[in-house]
């Protein structure tokens, strides 16, 4: 979806952080700041020890200074938006339907959507998919004539295809333990990554 | 029990080599070189203040009046020495109290630790007594904060806490630290190394940016150089310094930048921004390279922002990467310390001139200068604010060894524009959270950071009844080298001045009554001198200096003085008002 201005009206932002209290707080501090609502947000452990792998989903034009501020905070190892990558996104949705004489037909929506039965009650049917976040918003609409009773979400989970670009160990394995401070002006410069324009 | 056993210094590690949280905290602070402490202690953090009894002969503790002033004490002593200023508070209200000057420091870049007691950890979430979640409170208004609740963290929470205060972008961080925490014993770990992530550091500078940064301004016809608060914590104000004079690129400063070139040299230009003087506003916008060292273009510089520096490509160097491309699109922005990015521009700048562009700016400058509001002086016996700030400039052209703390308001914007700045360091205000009170505990971190120095603090009748307790923490420490000159005018006078500029004057709850102070100075057992005639300043500010000890100077000035030039504000800073009725 694209606003007037040309920029995605929503954004996903996935970042890696060092898996404290308190961390989860500063990352969306920094959000609320902004009066920026958190369309959704998922954080779970990655494949490292001690690092949460978080996605971020902002129904704001502009994150590039929330995305500047977030990489600023002491815990979080690296942040991106993938908005414009090419990602893979999920997401899992439970929900709990009516179903009395028409379970039959529940059952070839479910099938079709390759979701799975979770459960089936006295006049309720509990269905579980997991998928891309329009097959979802599909999902439950195909649903909803029959009843929607309740329905929670995961919320977006967003990975690169391709190479990994967003390696936990490589970034834990990269902690700063000594400092040492260049002196000379050869010292001090490299060929490492500046920030060059933003025009 | 007997008295000994209560009382037994315990500074001596346990038989088993174990020390408590509270000897801990001491030991650390002890370790990072801290030598003086400003705080108030309360139930929380009494195991702190019990050990650091222990340690007093080489941890001075300066028993505040308000914890407001301790942050700030910690501030005034950061920003004069370089160093990390230290803050004690307990939970509750005196952490709370810590707040506006931790805010102070985050806006301004301020190295200073806060270290806080908190309720015991079994207690914490229960809404125990004097319990407040201050990690949580100044979350954004800290670099990083922890909540300290198993002693054997604490050796490594101190030494990563004073890394994060002074690297990179210096800023404020605080330590809450259970009360069980500080009573429980353990035998200490002291080298556990640092585990920061790495793009945390200072990385080193993009050699192809400098180099294109330094031919782009070089080559510049129109090139200004712009000097903010980074040239001074970075210690690059002899680097800037050369680089000009290589150049002969003129020199703009922000108001925190003031003290990174000498405001004598002839490629100096002053202040630039809301209350900066016509042609220094008119040279950014007539500049066609704008290179920044170490400032955040803050509204109060760039005024409305579409408008600001229009035929300008703007080269952007700051040590914090979030600020880049923040307010203003740049051409070249380069994440970098200020000093080492000098440092390495000073060997790629071919010796140059740009003597034409400093010509037409000198000219802008011979023709506005005439209708600067304080050029002349009204024909009028009342003492004018800028009698005072002449009379303080001249005293401090015949001295060295002093340094000026300034608060919030007008007489701080008068003190940037009258007073001519020279040294790093010398110039010390709140400026980006422009806090009314700032300056009274500032000096006396400053005074007491420089107790050879005198320390001279410019501060106005509201800033003034908002701190002035702590004059007597200054008696009680036996602090003789701050001198307070008080500009009153019965005004919250910036707030006024708006008033009657921009409202209509209509003074709503700007008009200020207060004690008389210079028996207020007397009550705290100092000298108070009233000024109320401009031929007396001259004497009382010689009187003030030469006399050992703290000496309150009340100046009575004319009520309704005005700060000109000024950008109303989300104007242009094309469009400046030389007097109430008049653009430049």
């Amino acid at each position: 979806m694209k606003s007037a201005k040309g920029f995605p009206r929503s954004h996903t932002i996935v970042a890696l952080l060092q898996d404290h209290p308190g961390v989860l707080h500063r990352a969306v501090s920094l959000l609320r700041r902004r009066g920026y609502n958190i369309a959704s947000l998922a954080v779970g452990r990655s494949e490292v020890e001690g690092v949460s792998r978080m996605t971020l989903v902002v129904e704001e034009e502009d994150v590039e200074q929330v995305v500047k501020q977030l990489n600023r905070l002491v815990e979080v190892l690296q942040v991106d938006d993938v908005t414009h990558d090419p990602t893979i996104e999920r997401e899992v949705i439970l929900v709990k339907v009516a179903a009395g004489g028409n379970m039959q037909s529940i059952v070839s929506v479910a099938l079709g959507y390759g979701a799975a039965i979770a459960d089936v009650g006295m006049g309720t049917m509990l269905l579980e998919l997991s998928g891309s976040p329009a097959k979802v918003e599909g999902f439950l609409q195909r649903l909803s004539p029959f009843g929607i009773l309740e329905a929670t979400r995961t919320g977006r989970i967003a990975m690169v295809r391709g190479r990994a670009t967003h390696s936990a160990s490589e970034l834990m394995s990269d902690l700063i333990t000594s400092t040492p401070i260049p002196q000379s002006p050869e010292q001090w410069l490299s060929q490492a990554d500046g920030i060059n324009g933003t025009t | 029990m007997t008295l000994s056993t209560r009382t037994a210094a315990a500074k001596e590690p346990g038989a088993d080599g174990s020390r408590t949280g509270a000897q801990l905290i001491c030991e650390a602070l002890v370790r990072e070189g801290v030598e003086i402490m400003f705080g108030i202690p309360g139930g929380a953090i009494m195991p702190f203040y019990h050990a650091m009894w222990e340690y007093r002969a080489q941890l001075r503790h300066v028993l505040c009046r308000h914890e407001q002033g301790a942050g700030h004490a910690a501030e005034g002593y950061a920003r004069t020495t370089g160093r990390v200023g230290v803050c004690v508070a307990t939970s509750g209200p005196g952490a709370t109290n810590l707040v506006t000057p931790l805010a102070d420091a985050w806006m301004d870049s301020t190295p200073i630790i806060a270290i806080t007691g908190q309720v015991s950890s079994l207690a914490l979430g229960t809404d125990a007594f004097q319990e407040t979640d201050i990690t949580g409170i100044t979350v954004p208004i800290t670099k990083h904060n922890y909540l300290v609740q198993n002693v054997e963290d604490i050796p490594y929470v101190v030494k990563e806490a004073f890394y994060l205060a002074r690297s990179g972008r210096p800023g404020p961080v605080l330590i809450d630290v259970t009360k069980d925490a500080q009573q429980a014993r353990s035998i200490p770990r002291w080298d556990r190394p640092l585990s920061l992530p790495r793009h945390k550091s200072v990385g080193l500078l993009d050699r192809g940016a400098v180099e294109r940064a330094t031919a782009l301004l070089v080559g510049a016809k129109r090139p200004l150089i712009m000097a903010g608060n980074g040239v001074i914590q970075s210690g690059g104000a002899s680097e800037l310094r050369a680089f000009a004079e290589r150049t002969g690129i003129p020199v703009i400063t922000t108001l925190h930048g003031k003290g990174a070139f000498p405001e004598s040299h002839e490629l100096s230009l002053g202040m630039s921004g809301m209350h900066g003087w016509v042609h220094v506003n008119r040279a950014i916008q007539e500049c066609d390279v704008l290179f920044n060292i170490g400032g955040r273009f803050d509204d109060r510089v760039t005024g409305k922002v579409s408008t600001f520096a229009p035929r300008a490509q703007i080269i952007h160097v700051d040590i914090d990467p979030s600020e880049i491309g923040k307010v203003v699109p740049t051409a070249i922005g380069i994440r970098g310390d200020a000093r080492a990015t000098l440092t390495c521009m000073l060997e790629l700048a071919p010796a140059s001139n740009h003597d034409a562009w400093l010509a037409r700016i000198r000219d802008i400058q011979r023709e506005h200068e005439p209708h600067q509001a304080y050029r002349r002086r009204p024909d009028t016996p009342t003492l004018m604010p800028h009698d005072v700030f002449a009379s303080l400039d001249r005293a401090f052209h015949k001295r060295s060894g002093y340094r000026v703390v300034t608060d919030v308001g007008q007489h701080q914007m008068w003190a940037a524009q009258l007073i001519e700045w020279g040294r790093p360091r010398s110039h010390i205000t709140s400026g980006g959270a422009g806090t009314m009170g700032f300056s009274i505990p500032a000096a006396l971190g400053a005074a007491l950071a420089f107790p050879g120095e005198t320390i001279w603090v410019i501060v106005g009748d509201g800033g003034f009844q908002m701190t002035n307790q702590e004059i007597a923490t200054m008696v009680q420490e036996d602090v003789r080298n701050v001198k307070i000159a008080v500009i009153n005018n019965g005004y919250l006078g910036m707030v006024r001045q708006w008033q009657e500029l921009f409202e209509g004057a209509r003074y709503s709850g700007t008009k200020l009554s207060g004690p008389d102070i210079t028996l207020l100075a007397e009550a705290y057992g100092v000298r108070g001198i009233k000024v109320e005639r401009p031929e007396d300043a001259d004497q009382a500010i010689e009187s003030a200096w030469s006399q050992d000890g703290l000496v309150v100077i009340d100046f009575r000035v004319e009520r309704e003085a005005n700060v000109f030039p000024i950008v109303p504000a989300g104007k242009s800073i094309s469009e400046m008002m030389v007097t109430a009725t008049a653009n430049a």
